[in-house]
Protein backbone atom coordinates (compact mmCIF):
# COMPACT_ATOMS: atom_id res chain seq x y z
CA UNK A 1 0.00 0.00 0.00
CA UNK A 2 1.36 3.48 -0.98
CA UNK A 3 2.07 6.14 1.21
CA UNK A 4 -1.02 8.22 -0.42
CA UNK A 5 -3.24 5.01 0.23
CA UNK A 6 -2.84 4.73 3.84
CA UNK A 7 -3.38 8.19 4.31
CA UNK A 8 -6.36 8.15 2.62
CA UNK A 9 -7.37 4.94 4.82
CA UNK A 10 -6.45 6.77 8.00
CA UNK A 11 -9.25 9.60 6.57
CA UNK A 12 -12.01 7.60 6.16
CA UNK A 13 -11.40 5.85 9.75
CA UNK A 14 -11.06 8.93 11.31
CA UNK A 15 -14.09 10.05 9.62
CA UNK A 16 -16.12 7.28 10.11
CA UNK A 17 -15.08 7.28 13.74
CA UNK A 18 -16.45 10.97 13.96
CA UNK A 19 -19.31 10.23 12.71
CA UNK A 20 -20.02 7.87 15.34
CA UNK A 21 -18.73 10.09 17.74
CA UNK A 22 -20.92 12.54 17.10
CA UNK A 23 -23.81 9.87 16.72
CA UNK A 24 -23.20 8.91 20.22
CA UNK A 25 -22.75 12.30 21.44
CA UNK A 26 -25.81 13.97 20.51
CA UNK A 27 -28.61 10.81 20.16
CA UNK A 28 -27.20 8.05 22.27
CA UNK A 29 -25.60 9.72 25.38
CA UNK A 30 -28.05 10.95 28.55
CA UNK A 31 -28.30 14.47 29.31
CA UNK A 32 -26.22 15.61 32.54
CA UNK A 33 -28.55 16.06 35.27
CA UNK A 34 -26.31 19.54 36.63
CA UNK A 35 -25.12 20.91 33.48
CA UNK A 36 -28.12 20.04 30.93
CA UNK A 37 -27.41 19.56 27.41
CA UNK A 38 -24.32 22.15 27.06
CA UNK A 39 -21.83 18.88 28.97
CA UNK A 40 -22.14 17.25 25.65
CA UNK A 41 -18.90 19.72 25.06
CA UNK A 42 -17.10 17.72 27.20
CA UNK A 43 -17.18 14.32 25.00
CA UNK A 44 -15.23 16.55 22.78
CA UNK A 45 -13.27 19.04 24.95
CA UNK A 46 -11.25 15.98 26.91
CA UNK A 47 -10.67 14.13 23.77
CA UNK A 48 -8.86 17.74 22.17
CA UNK A 49 -6.87 17.75 25.46
CA UNK A 50 -5.67 14.15 25.50
CA UNK A 51 -4.53 14.90 21.59
CA UNK A 52 -3.04 17.97 22.05
CA UNK A 53 -0.73 16.36 25.49
CA UNK A 54 -0.19 13.68 23.25
CA UNK A 55 1.41 15.91 20.34
CA UNK A 56 3.33 17.80 22.91
CA UNK A 57 4.56 15.10 24.41
CA UNK A 58 5.77 13.94 20.41
CA UNK A 59 7.23 17.54 20.21
CA UNK A 60 9.59 17.06 23.12
CA UNK A 61 10.10 13.10 22.19
CA UNK A 62 11.31 14.18 18.39
CA UNK A 63 13.48 16.93 20.16
CA UNK A 64 15.20 14.71 21.92
CA UNK A 65 16.20 12.21 19.05
CA UNK A 66 16.87 15.46 17.05
CA UNK A 67 19.52 16.89 19.33
CA UNK A 68 20.66 12.90 19.79
CA UNK A 69 21.15 11.85 15.91
CA UNK A 70 20.63 15.01 14.14
CA UNK A 71 18.33 13.75 11.71
CA UNK A 72 16.14 16.28 9.83
CA UNK A 73 13.38 13.86 9.51
CA UNK A 74 13.07 14.22 13.93
CA UNK A 75 12.88 17.64 13.61
CA UNK A 76 9.71 17.63 10.98
CA UNK A 77 8.15 15.10 12.66
CA UNK A 78 8.55 17.50 15.51
CA UNK A 79 7.46 20.64 14.09
CA UNK A 80 4.54 18.55 12.28
CA UNK A 81 3.43 17.37 15.81
CA UNK A 82 4.10 20.93 17.54
CA UNK A 83 1.64 22.54 14.31
CA UNK A 84 -1.13 20.09 15.53
CA UNK A 85 -1.07 20.19 18.89
CA UNK A 86 -1.44 24.07 18.81
CA UNK A 87 -4.64 23.74 16.68
CA UNK A 88 -5.91 21.10 19.05
CA UNK A 89 -4.89 23.16 22.47
CA UNK A 90 -6.79 26.02 20.69
CA UNK A 91 -9.65 24.09 20.27
CA UNK A 92 -9.77 23.00 24.05
CA UNK A 93 -9.63 26.45 25.34
CA UNK A 94 -12.06 27.66 22.88
CA UNK A 95 -14.59 24.80 23.47
CA UNK A 96 -13.30 25.03 27.21
CA UNK A 97 -14.78 28.99 27.15
CA UNK A 98 -17.72 28.27 25.50
CA UNK A 99 -18.89 25.38 28.34
CA UNK A 100 -17.65 28.09 30.86
CA UNK A 101 -20.04 30.81 30.41
CA UNK A 102 -23.60 29.17 30.63
CA UNK A 103 -21.92 27.24 33.82
CA UNK A 104 -19.82 29.45 35.41
CA UNK A 105 -21.39 32.58 34.13
CA UNK A 106 -17.59 34.11 32.27
CA UNK A 107 -15.71 33.00 29.50
CA UNK A 108 -12.79 32.86 31.49
CA UNK A 109 -11.58 32.60 35.22
CA UNK A 110 -7.65 32.36 36.16
CA UNK A 111 -7.86 29.42 37.60
CA UNK A 112 -5.21 26.85 37.82
CA UNK A 113 -6.33 24.25 35.13
CA UNK A 114 -7.07 27.09 32.85
CA UNK A 115 -4.06 29.21 33.53
CA UNK A 116 -1.48 26.13 33.01
CA UNK A 117 -3.32 25.11 29.50
CA UNK A 118 -2.99 28.62 28.24
CA UNK A 119 0.53 28.55 29.79
CA UNK A 120 1.15 25.73 27.78
CA UNK A 121 -0.69 27.51 24.71
CA UNK A 122 1.63 30.58 24.57
CA UNK A 123 4.50 28.18 24.82
CA UNK A 124 4.18 25.86 21.99
CA UNK A 125 2.94 29.34 20.51
CA UNK A 126 6.38 30.51 20.81
CA UNK A 127 7.91 27.02 19.69
CA UNK A 128 5.87 28.01 16.26
CA UNK A 129 6.91 31.64 16.20
CA UNK A 130 10.47 31.01 16.88
CA UNK A 131 10.73 28.27 13.95
CA UNK A 132 8.53 30.66 11.54
CA UNK A 133 11.42 33.58 12.23
CA UNK A 134 14.51 31.20 11.98
CA UNK A 135 13.14 29.68 8.75
CA UNK A 136 15.14 26.75 7.74
CA UNK A 137 18.33 27.01 9.65
CA UNK A 138 19.70 24.09 11.66
CA UNK A 139 19.99 26.73 14.74
CA UNK A 140 16.34 27.22 14.80
CA UNK A 141 15.75 23.43 14.18
CA UNK A 142 17.64 23.16 17.56
CA UNK A 143 15.93 25.90 19.55
CA UNK A 144 13.19 24.84 18.25
CA UNK A 145 14.07 21.06 19.86
CA UNK A 146 15.44 22.76 22.74
CA UNK A 147 12.09 24.74 23.51
CA UNK A 148 9.99 21.95 22.50
CA UNK A 149 11.55 19.88 24.96
CA UNK A 150 11.12 22.47 27.59
CA UNK A 151 7.64 22.83 26.89
CA UNK A 152 6.52 19.68 27.66
CA UNK A 153 7.14 20.19 31.07
CA UNK A 154 4.08 21.87 31.29
CA UNK A 155 1.71 18.92 30.22
CA UNK A 156 2.01 17.28 33.75
CA UNK A 157 1.62 19.94 35.71
CA UNK A 158 -1.70 20.82 33.82
CA UNK A 159 -2.82 17.23 34.43
CA UNK A 160 -2.50 17.60 38.16
CA UNK A 161 -3.22 21.22 38.34
CA UNK A 162 -6.92 20.30 39.61
CA UNK A 163 -5.27 18.11 42.76
CA UNK A 164 -2.32 20.28 43.20
CA UNK A 165 -4.46 24.03 43.76
CA UNK A 166 -7.89 24.88 44.65
CA UNK A 167 -10.06 25.29 41.26
CA UNK A 168 -13.47 25.15 39.77
CA UNK A 169 -12.76 23.23 36.94
CA UNK A 170 -14.93 20.00 37.33
CA UNK A 171 -13.12 16.81 38.47
CA UNK A 172 -16.19 14.95 38.34
CA UNK A 173 -20.18 15.21 36.97
CA UNK A 174 -23.25 14.12 38.21
CA UNK A 175 -25.38 11.69 36.43
CA UNK A 176 -29.54 12.48 36.26
CA UNK A 177 -29.63 9.29 39.40
CA UNK A 178 -27.65 11.30 41.40
CA UNK A 179 -24.19 9.59 41.25
CA UNK A 180 -20.77 11.06 40.52
CA UNK A 181 -18.39 10.96 37.68
CA UNK A 182 -19.62 9.33 34.52
CA UNK A 183 -21.22 6.52 35.87
CA UNK A 184 -23.61 5.89 33.60
CA UNK A 185 -21.93 3.52 31.00
CA UNK A 186 -23.27 5.40 28.24
CA UNK A 187 -21.26 8.22 29.00
CA UNK A 188 -18.08 6.17 29.45
CA UNK A 189 -18.73 4.63 26.26
CA UNK A 190 -19.20 7.88 24.19
CA UNK A 191 -15.85 9.17 25.81
CA UNK A 192 -13.87 6.40 24.46
CA UNK A 193 -15.37 6.55 21.16
CA UNK A 194 -14.67 10.62 21.20
CA UNK A 195 -11.39 9.57 22.47
CA UNK A 196 -10.49 7.33 19.66
CA UNK A 197 -12.28 9.26 16.73
CA UNK A 198 -9.82 12.20 17.62
CA UNK A 199 -6.29 10.04 18.18
CA UNK A 200 -7.61 8.65 14.88
CA UNK A 201 -8.08 12.08 13.22
CA UNK A 202 -4.86 13.62 15.03
CA UNK A 203 -2.61 10.60 13.10
CA UNK A 204 -4.18 11.42 9.73
CA UNK A 205 -3.32 15.33 10.57
CA UNK A 206 0.13 14.59 11.63
CA UNK A 207 0.67 12.31 8.55
CA UNK A 208 -0.37 14.73 6.24
CA UNK A 209 1.57 17.83 7.51
CA UNK A 210 4.47 15.19 7.97
CA UNK A 211 4.50 14.62 4.86
CA UNK A 212 4.11 18.54 3.74
CA UNK A 213 7.11 18.90 5.71
CA UNK A 214 9.58 16.21 4.41
CA UNK A 215 8.07 17.47 0.79
CA UNK A 216 9.77 20.84 1.90
CA UNK A 217 13.11 19.47 2.92
CA UNK A 218 13.32 17.44 -0.37
CA UNK A 219 12.38 20.89 -2.40
CA UNK A 220 14.84 22.67 -0.23
CA UNK A 221 17.93 19.63 -1.22
CA UNK A 222 16.71 19.60 -4.69
CA UNK A 223 17.19 23.80 -4.90
CA UNK A 224 20.22 23.31 -2.93
CA UNK A 225 21.74 20.67 -5.24
CA UNK A 226 19.98 22.44 -8.57
CA UNK A 227 22.20 25.55 -7.43
CA UNK A 228 25.13 23.85 -6.98
CA UNK A 229 24.70 21.99 -10.66
CA UNK A 230 24.08 24.97 -12.26
CA UNK A 231 27.37 26.75 -11.01
CA UNK A 232 29.17 23.87 -11.95
CA UNK A 233 27.42 23.99 -15.66
CA UNK A 234 28.60 27.76 -16.25
CA UNK A 235 32.39 26.86 -14.70
CA UNK A 236 32.55 23.68 -17.91
CA UNK B 1 -27.97 32.52 24.28
CA UNK B 2 -29.46 29.34 25.13
CA UNK B 3 -27.85 26.45 26.34
CA UNK B 4 -28.03 25.25 22.36
CA UNK B 5 -26.14 27.80 20.86
CA UNK B 6 -23.39 27.26 23.16
CA UNK B 7 -23.40 23.59 22.21
CA UNK B 8 -24.15 24.36 18.34
CA UNK B 9 -20.75 27.25 18.77
CA UNK B 10 -18.77 24.34 20.04
CA UNK B 11 -18.93 22.23 17.72
CA UNK B 12 -19.44 24.46 14.91
CA UNK B 13 -15.72 26.04 15.79
CA UNK B 14 -14.48 22.45 16.18
CA UNK B 15 -14.99 21.10 12.42
CA UNK B 16 -14.16 25.15 11.06
CA UNK B 17 -10.92 24.70 12.48
CA UNK B 18 -10.21 21.17 11.68
CA UNK B 19 -11.21 22.01 8.04
CA UNK B 20 -9.64 25.33 7.70
CA UNK B 21 -6.30 23.24 8.83
CA UNK B 22 -7.06 20.29 6.35
CA UNK B 23 -7.51 23.09 3.73
CA UNK B 24 -4.13 24.58 5.07
CA UNK B 25 -1.96 21.68 4.44
CA UNK B 26 -4.08 20.31 1.16
CA UNK B 27 -2.73 23.61 -0.61
CA UNK B 28 0.53 23.68 0.64
CA UNK B 29 1.07 20.18 -0.35
CA UNK B 30 -0.03 21.23 -3.86
CA UNK B 31 1.89 24.08 -3.73
CA UNK B 32 4.67 21.75 -2.86
CA UNK B 33 4.41 19.22 -5.78
CA UNK B 34 3.93 21.70 -8.00
CA UNK B 35 7.54 23.06 -7.10
CA UNK B 36 9.04 19.74 -6.49
CA UNK B 37 7.75 19.39 -10.26
CA UNK B 38 9.43 22.77 -11.63
CA UNK B 39 12.50 21.95 -9.82
CA UNK B 40 13.14 18.58 -11.15
CA UNK B 41 12.53 19.45 -14.38
CA UNK B 42 15.09 22.09 -14.11
CA UNK B 43 17.27 19.67 -13.30
CA UNK B 44 16.37 16.87 -16.33
CA UNK B 45 16.75 20.36 -18.62
CA UNK B 46 20.24 20.93 -16.84
CA UNK B 47 21.34 17.16 -17.35
CA UNK B 48 20.34 17.38 -20.79
CA UNK B 49 21.92 20.61 -21.77
CA UNK B 50 25.72 19.45 -19.48
CA UNK B 51 25.45 16.10 -21.98
CA UNK B 52 24.59 17.80 -25.03
CA UNK B 53 27.92 19.84 -24.63
CA UNK B 54 30.00 17.15 -23.00
CA UNK B 55 28.87 15.54 -26.85
CA UNK B 56 30.09 18.22 -28.47
CA UNK B 57 33.32 18.52 -26.93
CA UNK B 58 34.38 15.09 -27.51
CA UNK B 59 33.59 15.45 -30.86
CA UNK B 60 35.37 17.97 -31.22
CA UNK B 61 38.50 16.95 -29.35
CA UNK B 62 38.57 14.00 -31.94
Amino acid sequence: MSGRGVRLGLGLVAGALMLVALYMVFVYVPTEADQGIVQRIFYFHVPCAWVAFVSFALVAIAGIFYLWLGQQVWDDLGYAAAETGMVFCTLVLVTGSIWAKPIWGAWWTWDSRLTTTLILWLLYGGYLMLRAMAGDSEQGARFGAVVGIVAAIDVPIVIVSVRLWRTIHPAVLVTRQGGHGLEDPRMVATLLVSLAAFTALFIWLLCLRFVTLRMHTRLNALTRSLALAEAAAQDT
Amino acid sequence: MDNLSYLFAAYAIIFAVIFGYVLFIWRRQVALEAELRAIEARMTALDQAVGAARAVESRTAS
